[in-house]
């Protein structure tokens, strides 16, 4: 089927097969590997993505129902070489260890600073609770959700600081 | 690449039919057993220690021993090809009766039948147990209790990619891509699966997403890649769907313990036994000498006059067990502590007091356990009291006491748990050793080769720290490489909480060892003498005393001839880092709903040298001990089908099942390496799943309730809180008696 989707601002148009996941579209047809696959039951949120700025799990969205929409993975968050402030805070607040819930957890937070950008600890637990990690016990990511949301409404935006 | 994996525990394969597999779209072969001439079977992990007349084959060729255990495999070129061809794979067996429950396994008929036995391996034997070890006791409790199965579940399932070299005359020259724990132990097990040697073998390292003690060389799928990838020519690769993940990567634990504990009425313990059934699954593999490991920390940080134990590891049909996070210490550290509380509640005193009563006075000098481990330093009662009063313990206990006379519906439970492990052990081989190797360049940027496989835990960042501190290099301009063979060809991974304090003080040692052959060539350079220079930290350049004009900086001295050294530390032997937890759980007396309100540590691993990365890894260790102790268990039906394939059914801990940690400081460095460093990866399993278990158990001890087993589900609470409310029938002392209660099947 055709299909004609903006990635991370980018237009773009396949012919996909009508079963193909959006997320497996992601990684295996554009190459962006950001979103990964933790489970085959819309369980981890290791392939969350924002779809029209709203984080959806996108193993469990097909391609075609992606189709005229737009789709942002952790790779189109910030222009390349720089960081969203919610990539640099888990950065600062050591909010991450090995990685793999990393891009999912990033977009899953900033779909929640989207819709209640002063959260309690116990809102950023809420929101974050579809996404799974399994090496940080959540208390740095939720540390990293907090201080993001401290620096976006102070107005800080993205600076130069480059991804290392 | 796609497995074809069996779906029952226990058959003799009649047949397996793949003619429609391969007329489906897309696939470029199918194999099974039958095909996979001259690959011999997997070896057991450890020589020796383990029967080995029950190795796995690489594929199953007449019998399967548990649901998951690969049987054929589908190569398409789509991934979603090979899913759909793999459904019409058809196999046909003749079931076998399958052996689930591991107390049945030692009357059960052999799995293996050349073997006439299902006992893989043992330590010590219960039958020489001391008849008199329990003499002049007042008290004595004996329990069994379930350390449970549980998945490793790493977020990233298990992978592999490879692809053959062209010179085909030496044998083809192999470079695989597989996510491990230790490129160099990866490497040595795929050519002992492909008979080929491991010189021919090139291991890469890619990213890791996680590991946890489960991907630790390589599994029978990795190997059958490398040889699908020679057969046909041409590169291959495969990624495990979750569901196979859940049933065919290692699980951890999957203990029953018998503990026994017996002493004086003012709380002076004077004998502990523990007797362990492991079970190891269909195929023994580390999981069976888990017990080896439990049992050389049965006392832990208990001075017990007497202590014995033994363990029986036995084949079941289930998925093999292998290490996770901690890997037979926890499962120690859990029947001690248990063994503690029932004793603490036999004879109605606090846990606490019984804990300091009896945990072994402060020592500098290594103390030798009578089973052998020779622990390097340790002030256990100090991190208990700074644990405790971290956590504010009279006052969770005043706390308690006003909700137990107000009768309130939710009950607050103060879980407390002291510990010592052993990190960094040493091998067969001999002595704890890791090398390094630290190179300047000209440009004034370093690069470190290290034995070590970090994925998660920060070597980068770390390693670069303790090289910049020696050299001057700033951080931003060190990069350190690990995990491939070809470039660092020896190396012992990352596991068992050993990278820092042997990998780490590798790296510090060859800074230190190139600095002094750098002083060597800035003598000459400078025409000084060697002793006369004075190396400058700030600018990364060798300085004559007293003349600071005459300076020349390492970079410079790398341009004429490579500035390099490699290094290896060998430690005295394995440390032994200690604390204390205290959990605060609430538990709904009506639902049997517990949650986990507080959790306060104290983690001794000596001195730490990043204190965020320390952090990182107390609290990823501290939430899967609670998720073990609160959540998580591998279930099997009474026919061997895992009922808990998904992380729909396997319950994964989320965000809000667990609290922010509080962690409280305390860093006695030891003095076998000089950083001073302990292991601190798996403190935390280690300490907080009985922290949690005895806070449960706390909650509702005084409604009569000695011991639920984990996880603590709200069914199991419940239950123990009904059978203590209206004890069961004659015949079956009560719960405080001590005898084993019979599980549950969840």
């Amino acid at each position: 089927m055709k299909v004609r989707l903006t990635v991370n601002g980018q237009d773009r148009s396949d012919d996909v097969e009508p079963r193909l996941l959006l997320v497996h579209y992601l990684r295996q047809h554009l190459g962006l590997r950001a979103a990964n696959v933790g489970c085959d039951t819309t369980s981890c949120g290791a392939c969350t993505v924002l779809l029209n700025g709203k984080s959806v799990k996108s193993c469990t969205v097909l391609t075609v129902q992606a189709s005229g929409q737009e789709v942002t993975t952790a790779e189109g968050l910030a222009p390349e070489g720089d960081l969203h402030p919610v990539q640099r805070a888990f950065r600062a607040e050591h909010g991450l260890q090995c990685g793999f819930c990393t891009p999912g957890m990033v977009m899953a937070a900033t779909g929640l600073l989207a819709e209640n950008p002063h959260p309690t600890e116990e809102e950023v637990r809420a929101g974050l609770e579809g996404n799974f990690c399994r090496c940080t016990g959540y208390h740095n990511i939720v540390r990293a959700v907090l201080t993001a949301a401290g620096t976006m409404s102070t107005g800080a935006t993205t600076s130069t600081e480059s991804a290392q | 690449m796609f497995f074809v994996r069996s779906p029952v525990a226990h058959a003799v394969i009649r047949s397996v039919d793949v003619s429609a597999a391969r007329e489906a779209p897309g696939v470029i072969a199918v194999f099974t057993g039958a095909d996979l001439t001259g690959l011999p079977a997997l070896p057991p992990p450890v020589p020796g220690m383990i029967n080995d007349l029950m190795n796995q084959p690489l594929l199953a060729r007449d019998v399967v021993r548990f649901v998951g255990e690969p049987v054929a495999m589908v190569v398409t070129q789509d991934p979603y090809q090979g899913e759909d061809a793999a459904e019409l794979v058809d196999a046909d067996y003749d079931l076998l009766p399958p052996v689930v429950d591991m107390s049945a396994a030692t009357a059960a008929d052999p799995i293996f039948p050349d073997a006439h036995t299902n006992v893989a391996a043992s330590f010590g034997d219960a039958d020489q147990f001391d008849p008199a070890l329990f003499d002049g006791c007042e008290t004595i409790v004996t329990r069994t209790i379930e350390n449970q199965r549980v998945a490793p579940a790493p977020m990233e399932t298990r992978a592999a990619a490879a692809a053959w070299g062209e010179d085909k005359d030496a044998g083809g020259r192999l470079t695989a891509w597989i996510p491990n724990q230790g490129a160099q132990g990866t490497r040595a097990v795929v050519a002992s699966m492909l008979g080929i040697d491991p010189a021919s073998v090139r291991i890469i390292t890619p990213d890791v997403g996680g590991a946890f003690g489960a991907k630790f060389g390589a599994d029978p799928e990795h190997g059958l890649v490398c040889w699908v990838a020679r057969q046909l020519g041409r590169p291959a690769r495969w990624a495990e769907t979750r569901a196979e993940n859940m049933v065919a990567m290692t699980h951890g634990r999957a203990q029953r313990q018998t503990i026994t504990i017996g002493g004086r009425r003012d709380g002076t313990v004077l004998a502990y036994r523990l007797e362990i059934l492991q079970d190891s699954g269909a195929y023994p593999k580390f999981g069976a000498i888990l017990p080896s490991l439990t049992i050389l920390m049965t006392p832990g940080p208990y001075s017990f006059p007497r202590a014995e134990a033994a363990a029986v590891s036995v084949l079941t049909n289930t998925t093999p067990v292998g290490a996770y996070r901690g890997a037979g210490r926890p499962e120690a550290t859990a029947a001690v502590e248990r063994a503690i509380d029932l004793f603490a509640a036999e004879i109605g005193m606090d846990p606490a007091d019984v804990r300091r009563k009896n945990l072994l006075p402060a020592f500098t000098e290594p103390h030798t356990t009578a089973f052998g481990a020779v622990y390097d330093s340790g002030d256990y009662t100090t991190a208990l009291d700074k644990a405790l009063a971290a956590a504010g313990y009279q006052d969770l206990r005043d706390e308690q006491a006003k909700r137990r006379a107000n009768g309130d519906v939710v009950q607050l439970g103060i879980g407390l748990a002291s510990y010592v492990e052993i990190t960094g052990s040493g091998s067969e081989a001999g002595r704890p050793q890791e090398n390094a190797t630290v190179e300047v360049h000209p440009d004034g940027s370093a690069t470190i080769l290290t034995g070590t496989s970090p994925h998660g835990q920060g070597h980068s960042t770390v390693w670069a720290m303790l090289a910049s501190e020696e050299l001057g290099i700033p951080v931003d301009k060190i990069t350190v490489k690990w995990g491939d063979t070809d470039l660092i060809p020896q190396g012992g991974g990352t596991g068992g909480s050993r990278s820092l304090q042997q990998g780490g003080a590798a790296v510090q040692q060859a800074s230190q060892e190139l600095l002094e052959e750098a002083r060597q060539r800035a003598a000459g350079e400078l025409e000084a003498n060697p002793a006369d220079l004075v190396f400058d930290i700030g600018s990364s350049a060798f300085t004559v005393a007293g003349d600071p004009d005459a300076s020349v900086p390492l970079a410079r001295l790398a341009e004429t001839e490579r500035l390099v050294v490699r290094s290896v530390f060998s430690a005295p032997g394995a440390t032994f880092p200690f604390g204390a937890h205290v959990a605060v759980v609430e538990v709904d007396t009506e639902t049997g709903k517990a949650v986990l309100r507080r959790m306060v540590t104290v983690d001794d691993a000596g001195t730490l040298v990043n204190p965020l990365l320390a952090e990182g890894q107390r609290h990823g260790g501290i939430a899967q001990g609670a998720a073990q102790a609160f959540l998580e268990e591998v279930v099997y039906d009474a026919d061997g089908n895992p009922l808990t394939t998904t992380f729909a059914d396997y319950p994964f801990l989320s965000a809000t099942e667990v609290p922010s940690f509080e962690l409280a400081d305390m860093a006695t460095p030891t003095t076998y390496n000089p950083l001073g460093a302990k292991g601190i990866g798996e403190a935390g399993t280690i300490g907080a799943t009985p922290a949690v278990q005895n806070a449960v158990v706390d909650a509702v001890s005084h409604l009569g309730v000695r011991h639920i087993d984990m996880p603590t589900s709200p069914q199991r609470v419940w239950r123990a809180l009904r059978e203590a409310a209206a004890p069961p029938a004659a015949g079956t002392a009560a719960p405080a008696a001590g005898t084993s209660e019979s599980r549950d099947a969840q």
